[in-house]
């Protein structure tokens, strides 16, 4: 555990000591406790056997759906492709209208605009990639303009990428730093800011020690969401690096009184995955964060998936990929 | 006492169907099984007999025999079923022989989404290679008739010549239709004359994911029978297999896994069949159903399911399953596309076609 301290207020002002200078944020991220390995996978496992049936089965697929940042991140995409993925996004089951839409639509910057556009009115956000995901290898300037660029173009929410080289080579400051610069970049004149979610690649971080680090960096630099994935590398959201996300979250609440919000993405493919993430949040972060605000999914496949299930709840037939669109 | 001792006890005392049963687990009650089997077997060359021999001649400790787990074949892996459930499969006399898989309605859903996983490659290997494949099982089948035999003479209660019969036939059945696989597009298919200048041709395609009832009474060549004629022409299937007597079937399971059928082209289930008849039959990405083991008011109510999304149906008849299959069964799983091309030039020289 984290040092929990009796009132927010102190908690804030020691995290502000710890983000004084780089060796003073070293030896505060250096400071967290170890993860112990085995149980948070063992943790993770345990929460993953849990039986949902039925109604509160029901209840879990439309939470799911109403959860999802419906994504496409293709260097193929056209903005035809996402219109319909906005389209989808604001009535996924088109057979059956009660089913609820999903939570975001997240782009590629240069999409932000056509997605903004495309969702007008149907209480979906916009979220757009930015800061040169999902490498994240260009000069600071280039991914604040970025991020300045696909705020004008209407993104309500930004997920950025942190620079993992100089994370794993130890410049804690320089990632705050640059968290810091881009949440600045969310700010709007007119309107609300923009969201900033902000992915660490846990498939690249090596360690879960590094993943907790990371995580309270990223929370102390100004984070609204902290995010698993991109959904490019070869490791991805898992139940375990998730669960230690929602901790670290859980925790900082408690030091802070600051709410934040975790996005498991990439690799969650089945409604079976999903509810387990679900289970998750409520045996760790509670009731507070069961909406589409305070969690959301990164997938694409996903929704088809939770879609089939949906039908077949209503229905009582299996269904098929027959009657999903092909995305 | 020795597990040997009881094992001459029970074949000499209580004989088959007089010895205890196993409990739910399968590995309990090893005594009762092998009792069955070195008494049944007696005077027959099979597995259980030699394994029964070793003991004797050994001198030393008696050899515990390996009893098999018999298991499904979903998607080219060998699951339990998801239930975790077993049942009690006996011999016609009813002597227990395996514990086989109750497979649940989830193990049909999961069979479904394997066999149109497979779909794509399968239907769109060329009919030459699927034909290969096809005569590969039978080799495979071949050298393993013995255990076959044995395995359909328990299943069955026929005599081991009889038993040995019904395993010949059914891997002649695999060849007919590795043969007929690259052959059925010249007799399904046509060029059409129209009066136009166009090329008009109509080619068989396979329907897609097919859900099969296999026989009740023919454990494997009837199985084989139902099968093979679907996979031959490009669909996938899932098979629940006869009810009281699966093993042959789930052995058979084997040979295809090892026989470069790809994973999921042929699906293996053992259980009710009025258990697993309805959620295939209602299933939304199942294409067609075979209800040849479906008798009576389940074949009609599995009729009416199936109707949802307009399966093709194969109602149940009575077929002898030695007689020649004919193309009859691989003719009812195929879609016909037809395509209109233009001639060209050709057309325009005055061709007919």
């Amino acid at each position: 555990m984290p040092p929990v301290t009796t009132t927010a207020t102190a908690g804030t002002a020691a995290l502000a000591d710890a983000t004084a200078s780089d060796a003073a944020l070293r030896r505060y991220l250096h400071g967290l406790p170890g993860v112990d390995a085995v149980g948070l996978e063992a943790r993770a496992a345990t929460l993953g056997t849990r039986s949902i049936k039925t109604t509160s089965k029901a209840y879990a697929i439309d939470l799911a759906i109403s959860m999802i940042d419906l994504t496409t991140l293709e260097g193929a995409d056209t903005a035809g492709k996402v219109r319909s993925l906005c389209a989808k996004g604001a009535h996924p089951d088109p057979t059956d209208r009660e089913t609820p839409s999903v939570a975001a639509i997240c782009v590629y910057p240069d999409m932000a605009g056509i997605a903004a556009e495309a969702v007008r009115g149907t209480g979906i956000k916009v979220a757009s990639v930015a800061t040169a995901f999902p490498a994240g290898r260009a000069a600071l300037p280039v991914k604040l303009a970025d991020t300045r660029d696909a705020v004008a173009a209407g993104a309500d929410e930004v997920d950025m990428v942190i620079d993992r080289g100089a994370f794993l080579s130890g410049h804690y400051l320089q990632v705050f730093e640059e968290i810091r610069a881009v949440k600045e970049a969310c700010a709007r004149e007119k309107g609300e800011d923009a969201r900033l979610k902000v992915i660490f690649e846990t498939g690249e971080l090596s360690t879960y020690d590094n993943i907790r680090r990371v995580s309270w960096l990223a929370m102390m630099a100004g984070a609204d969401f902290i995010k698993t994935s991109t959904g490019k590398v070869a490791v991805n959201a898992t139940p375990a690096n998730t669960l230690l996300l929602m901790e670290a979250v859980r925790d900082y609440r408690a030091a802070t009184g600051t709410q934040i919000g975790v996005k498991p993405a990439g690799g969650i493919r089945t409604s079976k995955d999903a509810i387990k993430y679900l289970v998750m949040v409520n045996e760790t972060l509670g009731e507070d964060w069961l909406s589409g605000r305070w969690f959301r999914f990164g997938a694409s496949s996903l929704l088809n998936d939770l879609l089939m299930q949906r039908q077949k709840l209503r229905t009582g037939r299996y269904s098929g990929p027959d009657y999903v669109t092909v995305d | 006492m020795s597990e040997s001792a009881a094992k001459k006890k029970s074949a000499g005392t209580s004989g088959p169907g007089g010895t205890g049963k196993p409990g739910k687990s399968g590995k309990t009650g090893r005594p009762g099984k092998t009792a069955v089997k070195s008494a049944d077997s007696a005077g027959r060359s099979g597995a259980a007999a030699v394994a029964g021999a070793e003991q004797g001649a050994s001198g030393g400790a008696p050899r515990l025999s390996v009893l098999k787990t018999y298991k499904l074949f979903v998607g080219g892996k060998f699951p339990r079923s998801e239930s975790g459930r077993v049942y009690e499969v006996t011999d016609s006399k009813g002597g227990w022989l395996a514990n086989a898989p109750l497979s649940s309605r989830k193990d049909a859903r999961d069979a479904v989404s394997a066999a149109r996983k497979a779909f794509g490659g399968w239907s769109g290997a060329t009919a030459y290679n699927r034909g290969q494949v096809l005569y590969r099982v039978a080799e495979m089948l071949e050298g393993r008739r013995e255990q076959f035999a044995a395995e359909v003479a328990d299943a069955e209660g026929r005599t081991p010549a009889a038993a040995a019969a019904q395993v010949d036939a059914a891997i002649d059945r695999w060849v007919w239709y590795a043969g007929w696989s690259d052959k059925v597009a010249q007799i399904a298919g046509s060029a059409n004359p129209v009066a136009g200048p166009y090329f008009n041709l109509s080619t068989p395609e396979p329907t897609g994911v097919v859900a099969v009832l296999a026989p009740q009474e023919s454990s494997l060549l009837g199985l084989v029978s139902v099968v093979a004629p679907a996979i031959a022409t490009g669909n996938t299937v899932v098979v629940v297999t006869s009810e009281r007597s699966p093993l042959p079937a789930l052995s058979l399971a084997e040979v295809l896994a090892t026989s470069d059928v790809p994973g999921g082209v042929v699906n293996v289930l053992s259980g009710r069949a009025a258990e697993l008849g309805p959620p295939l039959a209602s299933h939304q990405d199942v294409n067609a159903i075979d209800l040849a083991g479906a008798q009576g008011e389940l074949a009609v109510e599995l009729e009416i399911a199936a109707a949802d999304n307009l399966k093709r149906v194969r109602r149940p008849a009575p077929v002898d399953w030695t007689a020649d299959p004919g193309t009859d069964r691989m003719l009812g799983f195929l879609e016909t596309k037809t395509v209109w091309h233009p001639t060209g030039a050709l057309g325009a020289a005055g061709s007919a076609y």
